[in-house]
C-alpha cells in the first residue's frame, strides 16, 4: 500500500496519508464547514463515529456520504457545501 | 440472501469477544460492523496502533479465528422470527439469515446542548479521538477537553501525547465523589495502575472538578470557550473542544426487534439472553460497564449463543467483579442537575432538523416533539439529540421503526424484490 494518497476537496488536489479518513482529509485541506445546516448554519463532525451525521459530504458525486466512517481512496473527488 | 449459525452486531470487544467463543464451538459467523475495521471506538485503528497489551491480543485472536466480517456496513432493518437482517454496504445490499443474534452494538457518547455547541471545532471527547486517530493533524493545536467520565483522562493524555496542547480538563462530578470512586480502585489492581499511569502522562494539564464549559464562541468556527466552576466564569482561546458528558447505550436495533428494555439499556439475564428466543445482548448495550465488562459479557454471549452453558456460567464471577467496577464508576459520575441550565432559548437540541430548546419546553413527551417540532427526524434519527432529551426532559425516545439508518432505495427495494420472488414461488 503507498504511504500517501491523491485526493481532490473542492476541486484542490492534495495528498494525505493512507488510512486517513475523509473527515480528516477535509480538515487537513484546512477547511472548517463540511455542510449547512437547514437554518444555515456551518457544520463539521461532532461524533467521529458515523453517528451524527455532521460530517455528510459529496465523494465522488454520492451526495450525504459520512465523511468520518470512510478512508480516502486514490482519486477520490470530495466536495463540501 | 446469506445463512449464519450465529450473526454479530458489532465488532468492538463484546462483538469480538462473542464470535471467538462462539468459534470455540464451530458455529459458522457472521460480523457485522459501521466502522471500517474491527476493535469497536475503544481499540480504533487496528492491532499495530494499540498501546494496550490486551487490545493487541484480543484484536489478534479475531483476526484468527475463522469468521466473515462486513466492515463498513449498516443494518437497516431486523426481524426476530425467523431471525433475518437487512444489511446495507458500500456496494449493495444483502439479507442475511442466522440462527442466533448477538447484539453486542456499543455506546455512543452523551452531548448537552450548550450555546455555541454546533460551532465547527466543538466534538465529541471519544470523537475528537476517533478524529486524531484517522488523521486529523492535532500537533500543536490548542483543545480543552470537558464533560465528564475517565474517558476525559484518557483523551487528554492521548491528545497531549500526538503533540496538541491540552488547556485543561473539566470534569462536572465534583471531587468528593472523584475521592470515594478512588477509593473503591484499591480493590482493583489493574485499573489503580492504569489509573496512576495516566495521572503522570498528565502532569502539566489541570484537572478541575465541578467545572464545565458554559457556552462556546467564534465567527464560523469554534474559537474559545467560556468554563464556570465555583460560581466563577472565564474565557479560554482554543482551536477544539472535545465535550461529551459519559456514554448512552445503541440499543435501537435490540428495540427494533422487540427486545425487553430496562430503562436505556437492553435487559439481559445472567446468561446475556435478551426476552427474545435466540437473541443475546453484550457490552455497552446492555449497561455502561466499560472494557472488561464488555470482554466478559460477549465471551458469556458467544458460550451461550452455542449451547456451552457451562463455559458461561464459570465466567459469572469475572462479570460481577467488573460489574461491581461499573457501578462505582456510574455513581461517581452522575451527572449534576446545573447541566439542564446550560441550552438558551434558541439553543439547538436537534441538530439534524434545527429544533430549539424554547420549541421543545412547549411540548411534554418526545413523540409530540417529533410530531410538531421533527425533533429527532432527521438523519441521525434521535441518536444526538434523544439522549440529551432524556436527560433535559426525562423523555425516553419509545419506538424504533425500520429503516434505523438511513438507508438507499435500492437497498430497500432488494428486500422488497426477495419478497416477492419468495411469494412468486410459493
Amino acid at each position: 500500500m503507498p504511504d500517501t494518497v491523491e485526493i481532490s476537496v473542492n476541486g484542490r488536489t492534495m495528498r494525505v496519508p493512507a488510512g486517513t479518513s475523509v473527515a480528516s482529509a477535509v480538515f487537513a485541506a484546512g477547511l472548517t464547514q463540511f455542510r449547512t445546516s437547514v437554518s444555515g448554519e456551518p457544520r463539521a463532525p461532532l461524533c467521529g463515529m458515523g453517528i451524527c451525521f455532521e460530517c455528510r459530504v459529496t465523494i465522488d458525486n454520492q451526495p450525504h456520504c459520512r465523511s468520518c466512517q470512510i478512508p480516502v481512496q486514490p482519486g477520490m473527488r470530495i466536495s463540501t457545501t | 440472501m446469506t445463512g449464519t449459525d450465529v450473526g454479530i452486531l458489532g465488532a468492538g470487544p463484546a462483538g469480538m469477544a462473542a464470535a471467538i467463543r462462539a468459534h470455540e464451538a464451530g458455529a459458522r459467523i457472521i460480523v457485522m460492523d459501521d466502522n471500517p475495521g474491527a476493535g469497536g471506538q475503544i481499540w480504533r485503528g487496528g492491532e499495530r496502533t494499540q498501546t494496550s497489551s490486551q487490545a493487541r491480543q484480543w484484536l489478534r485472536r479475531f483476526q484468527g479465528i475463522e469468521q466473515f466480517t462486513l466492515a463498513n456496513c449498516r443494518v437497516v432493518s431486523a426481524e426476530a422470527n425467523p431471525l433475518k437482517l437487512l444489511v446495507e454496504t458500500g456496494a449493495g445490499a444483502e439479507e442475511i439469515v442466522a440462527r442466533s443474534l448477538i447484539l453486542a452494538t456499543g455506546a455512543r457518547e452523551i452531548f448537552l446542548p450548550f450555546p455555541g455547541w454546533t460551532l465547527p471545532g466543538v466534538m465529541g471527547v471519544g470523537g475528537l479521538q476517533a478524529m486524531a486517530k484517522s488523521g486529523l493533524p492535532i500537533e500543536g493545536k490548542t483543545i480543552v477537553v470537558a464533560g465528564s467520565g475517565p474517558l476525559l483522562l484518557a483523551v487528554a493524555a492521548y491528545l497531549k501525547g500526538h503533540g496538541a496542547e491540552v488547556k485543561l480538563i473539566a470534569e462536572q462530578a465534583p471531587r468528593s465523589a472523584l475521592t470515594r470512586f478512588g477509593v473503591k480502585l484499591l480493590r482493583t489492581p489493574g485499573k489503580l495502575a492504569q489509573a496512576a499511569s495516566l495521572q503522570l502522562s498528565l502532569l502539566g494539564i489541570p484537572y478541575l472538578q465541578s467545572c464545565w464549559i458554559e457556552r462556546a464562541e467564534g465567527d464560523g468556527h469554534l474559537e474559545a470557550v467560556v468554563m464556570r466552576r465555583d460560581g466563577k466564569t472565564w474565557t479560554v482561546a482554543c482551536d477544539y473542544a472535545a465535550v461529551a458528558y459519559g456514554l448512552y447505550p445503541n440499543a435501537e436495533m435490540a428495540a427494533l426487534l422487540g427486545c425487553r428494555m430496562s430503562g436505556a439499556v437492553v435487559a439481559v439475564d445472567e446468561l446475556q439472553r435478551t426476552s427474545i428466543e435466540n437473541i443475546y445482548c453484550a457490552g455497552e448495550c446492555t449497561g455502561i460497564g466499560g472494557v472488561d465488562l464488555s470482554i466478559v459479557e460477549g465471551e458469556i454471549a458467544g458460550y451461550a449463543a452455542t449451547g456451552n452453558l457451562h463455559r458461561a456460567r464459570k465466567l459469572s464471577g469475572r462479570r460481577k467483579r467488573a460489574q461491581a467496577f461499573a457501578d462505582a464508576l456510574n455513581t461517581a459520575f452522575a451527572l449534576r442537575a446545573e447541566l439542564k441550565q446550560l441550552p438558551r432559548a434558541d439553543t439547538f437540541v436537534c441538530r439534524c432538523e434545527d429544533v430549539t430548546f424554547a420549541r421543545l419546553q412547549s411540548v411534554r413527551s418526545f413523540r409530540v416533539a417529533k410530531l410538531h417540532t421533527r425533533c429527532g427526524m432527521g438523519p441521525c434519527q434521535g441518536r444526538v439529540c434523544g439522549p440529551a432529551a432524556d436527560f433535559l426532559f426525562g423523555w425516553r425516545t419509545e419506538s424504533v421503526r425500520p429503516p434505523v439508518f438511513p438507508a438507499r432505495l435500492g437497498t430497500l427495494i432488494t428486500k422488497q424484490s426477495e419478497e416477492e420472488e419468495i411469494t412468486a414461488s410459493q
